[in-house]
């Protein structure tokens, strides 16, 4: 293991911590921002840093396509590649191949796709995974895991937890460098809570040094999203970080701390900040809108960004998806806001004032008091009160 | 008509900068052998004097093209702090209303302590359309389609932008044209700069602007009369337009020759090095940067040496690429694996922190960080070319300093040559 965990604070399940990893001392709950390709699209390194970034994701499937596994080794690893002296967290590469690749087959071996190189097939395994990671050299590498879309229901479901934790084995067996990298195993089991259950155990006997609840943010409905995730972090040692894969509206992730979980990635923020939308502690800002052309307060006056402090709405309007610098200060305002969000969800919980933070965001977002009942459901399981942003119950039930 | 946050952000400005928001001073301190020559230029809001011959960060909307404002510090100051901008990059998406009620550009931008030069060409996207410039205006290629542009719309632009300097209206022609448009041209253009002087508003340097063509009569007939016009510089037009570069020193030294010294001369167009190193021995003192952008758009990494400019070991694999002594083509695979900075010793955001194989891969792979990395490097690279250059008009040294530079690069050529038939 090359990790340390210490809960610094807690408010019923939600928890605020220190994760101490090879190349940076986090405080969760965090955000990764996702760098596919050894960049987080169209900002520096030295940006990150400054907004706050702690720790990064790679794209396992992508780095090992260009510029390869074996030259990132040879360089130095990751970390001195893109030069990020922060942690960096890779996945195994096998949610890409069935996402992205139409061919993509799974067997026990492992999964075999068409390269997109010379579309003759290829296999990744656990092994090669993990032996690719090692060489990338993030201090974070996840297992390879058999992902089916939460839509799915039905035998293939089981056989794919099943499949999880029989290739977690081999993923611990592959592993050479478990002193300098983290391996994170992965709950899979779709939308069945039995299952579910199956997979924890399994996962909690191997004692890794994470877990990471997977096959979530596929089109499920958000009732089910949330009490999977409520299921596995009761589930799942309180000694260990928590993350939930794929996960990056900022409300899902109030909700999931909520929880008890720790980690979150998702390309959202950044992603949708190249389409022209800035994320608001109101929901969302697009600026493409017509209305924006003469607006002249900053994106979000409360925002303490580079951006925020020195641009117009109507000047941000005039660049979103025409000019590269469009997409450069909205993925770092969306960014800052993540960042934010992180930091605000960690000192809340430390200086034990998370359901106020919690109820604060909320009235911001649901100004009408229309909070989603999944989230009212979620709340309750978390044992934080709510009633005061939710409308039509706010004063009437005590 | 401002609604009430608009005017406390105008009142801000205003306490910020004083009254003098606009004015300009310029003063020629060294002159080498022949026009070349060194100067200051004061701007109100620029904290520092600049020392010309200097070069205008080509901006796109009033920013660099992928340098965000927060990188901008991290370029020689105050080198750095000049920027040259298109008002019809802003014919779609923010009216000029909204522009003024923002507070003009330096506002708007953020950018308080950079002098804004407002030129309607851009030589990028905004490209002068002789064929459909009438009496009425000058016609453009933007990024909003063809636009006419008449002096009174030009002029509302430039009242709402308050750059710190800018050209007026010109009909720019390239050379092919006939006696007789190249004749209107600059007719039109002088009867547009006394309307553009009419319409100034208050503040702003205006820069009277010199067209002509390839005809050094015509030439000399439009700068003899911008010269008798009551403006704070000259903006040089009609360059990088089709004329050969044998004609130029003849085109330059006529204008040239004619315009006040104590003056201040942009130019547009001339984008190489050697380019360059021509208009400076004219005497022209400012520089757009369309070179940077199109080096970095293309993976190219400026490379060559600034402490003094000499010969170099001439290494064949190199041509084969696109690079010679002067740049290098980082899409390159031979960069794959190097783990060396673009240049050592430079001291560039990216040299001190990227290697080339790192912008290798980042080409290879689309990533926009490419271009911010090239841009920044290139940018520096070229601020210390100019930097150089006036280095050398000091040392009386600057004719010198040129013909080591030419006779470098046409080695390379020889030796290209030579490879190649080989």
């Amino acid at each position: 293991m090359a990790l340390r965990f210490e809960v610094l604070g807690r408010f019923n399940r939600a928890r605020a911590a220190q994760l101490t990893l090879p190349h940076f001392v986090c405080q969760t709950p965090l955000f990764m921002p996702v760098g596919t390709q050894g960049t987080i699209k169209g900002l520096t390194t030295n940006q990150l840093e400054e907004i706050g970034c702690q720790i990064i994701l790679g794209n396992t499937y992508h780095l090992a396509l260009r510029p390869s596994s074996e030259l990132i080794d040879e360089l130095g690893g990751l970390h001195k590649f893109m030069n990020w002296p922060r942690a960096l967290l890779t996945d195994s590469g096998g949610f890409q191949m069935v996402s992205l690749l139409h061919l993509a087959d799974i067997t026990e071996k492992g999964v075999t796709f068409q390269s997109p190189v010379d579309g003759k097939p290829m296999l990744l395994t656990p092994e090669e995974s993990i032996q690719i990671q090692n060489r990338i050299g993030a201090d974070i590498i996840m297992a390879l895991d058999d992902v089916v879309r939460t839509t799915i229901t039905g035998p293939r479901v089981e056989e794919a937890m099943y499949r999880t934790l029989r290739w977690i084995d081999r993923c611990i067996a592959a592993h050479k460098r478990p002193e300098e990298q983290n391996l994170f195993g992965i709950v899979q089991g779709g939308l069945d809570p039995v299952l579910r259950d199956i997979c924890v155990r399994g996962l909690v006997d191997r004692k890794l040094p994470g877990y990471a609840i997977g096959g979530l943010s596929g089109g499920e409905d958000k009732n089910s999203f949330w009490r999977v995730v409520a299921q596995c972090t009761a589930a799942l040692p309180d000694d260990k970080p928590r993350y939930v894969m794929g996960v990056g509206y900022p409300l899902d992730i109030v909700v999931c701390s909520a929880l008890g979980a720790d980690m979150y990635d998702c390309v959202y923020p950044t992603r949708t900040a190249r389409f022209g939308t800035a994320l608001v502690p109101e929901g969302v800002l697009k600026l493409k809108h017509k209305a924006m052309a003469d607006d002249t307060r900053p994106i979000d006056p409360a925002c303490m960004c580079m951006v925020c402090k020195n641009y117009t709405r109507a000047y941000i309007h005039c660049l979103v998806t025409k000019d590269a610098m469009g997409s450069q200060l909205l993925s770092y305002h969306n960014l800052y806001y993540m960042m934010k969000l992180s930091r605000d969800l960690h000192s809340s919980i430390i200086q034990e004032r998370f359901p106020e933070f919690v109820c604060e965001f909320l009235q911001k977002m649901f100004p009408k008091g229309d909070v989603p009942e999944w989230v009212c459901n979620a709340m309750e399981v978390a044992g934080i009160d709510i009633s005061c942003c939710c409308a039509p119950f706010s004063s009437s039930q005590d | 008509m401002s609604s009430a946050p608009d005017t406390s952000i105008l009142t801000s400005l205003n306490i910020q900068h004083g009254t003098d928001l606009h004015e300009m001073k310029f003063a020629v301190t060294a002159w080498s052998k022949g026009r070349a020559r060194v100067g200051v230029l004061q701007l109100a809001n620029c904290p520092q004097p600049m020392e010309t011959p200097a070069l205008l960060l080509s901006t796109r909307k009033g920013l660099p093209v992928f340098i965000s404002p927060d990188l901008l510090p991290s370029l020689p100051s105050p080198d750095s702090h000049l920027l040259q901008m298109s008002p019809l990059h802003f014919l779609d998406g923010i009216s000029s209303k909204t522009i003024s009620n923002i507070g003009g550009l330096h506002q708007m931008l953020g950018l308080h302590e950079y002098g804004f030069a407002a030129v309607p060409r851009d030589s990028i996207v905004c490209l002068p359309e002789c064929d459909s410039t009438n009496k009425i205006g000058a016609s453009f290629e933007t990024p909003s389609g063809r636009r006419l542009i008449k002096p009174v719309e030009y002029m509302e632009m430039i009242s709402s932008m308050k750059p710190s300097l800018w050209a007026t209206l010109a009909d720019e022609v390239p050379a092919w044209v006939s006696a007789k448009r190249n004749k209107a041209s600059v007719d039109r253009t002088l009867r547009w700069l006394d309307e553009c002087i009419t319409l100034s508003p208050a503040g702003g340097a205006v820069f009277g602007a010199i067209v002509g063509g390839a005809n050094v009569e015509e030439r000399q007939r439009c700068a003899q009369e911008v010269a008798g016009r009551n403006v704070s510089g000259y903006w040089i037009g009609g360059f990088g337009l089709g004329e050969s570069m044998d004609e130029r020193p003849a085109l330059l030294n006529a204008v040239a020759d004619i315009l006040p010294v104590e003056r201040p001369r942009q130019i547009c167009g001339l984008e190489l090095p050697e380019e360059v190193l021509q208009g400076v021995a004219a005497g022209i003192d400012l520089f757009d940067s369309t070179y940077i952008y199109h080096l970095t758009l293309g993976g190219f990494a400026l490379t060559f040496p600034l402490e003094s400019i000499q010969r170099h070991e001439f290494d064949s694999r190199l041509s084969d690429v696109g690079s010679d002594h002067t740049k290098i083509n980082l899409r390159a695979t031979i960069y794959r694996k190097d783990t060396a900075p673009i240049v050592d010793n430079c001291n560039c955001y990216t040299c001190q922190n990227h290697t080339r194989a790192y912008i290798n891969h980042l080409l290879n792979v689309h990533e926009m960080l490419a271009q911010i990395l090239l841009e920044i490097h290139n940018t520096h690279h070229y601020l210390g070319f100019f930097r150089s250059i006036r280095t050398a008009i000091k040392e009386d040294n600057f004719e010198q300093f040129r013909q080591t530079f030419i006779d470098s690069r046409r080695e390379h050529l020889n030796m290209t040559a030579v490879c190649a038939s080989a």
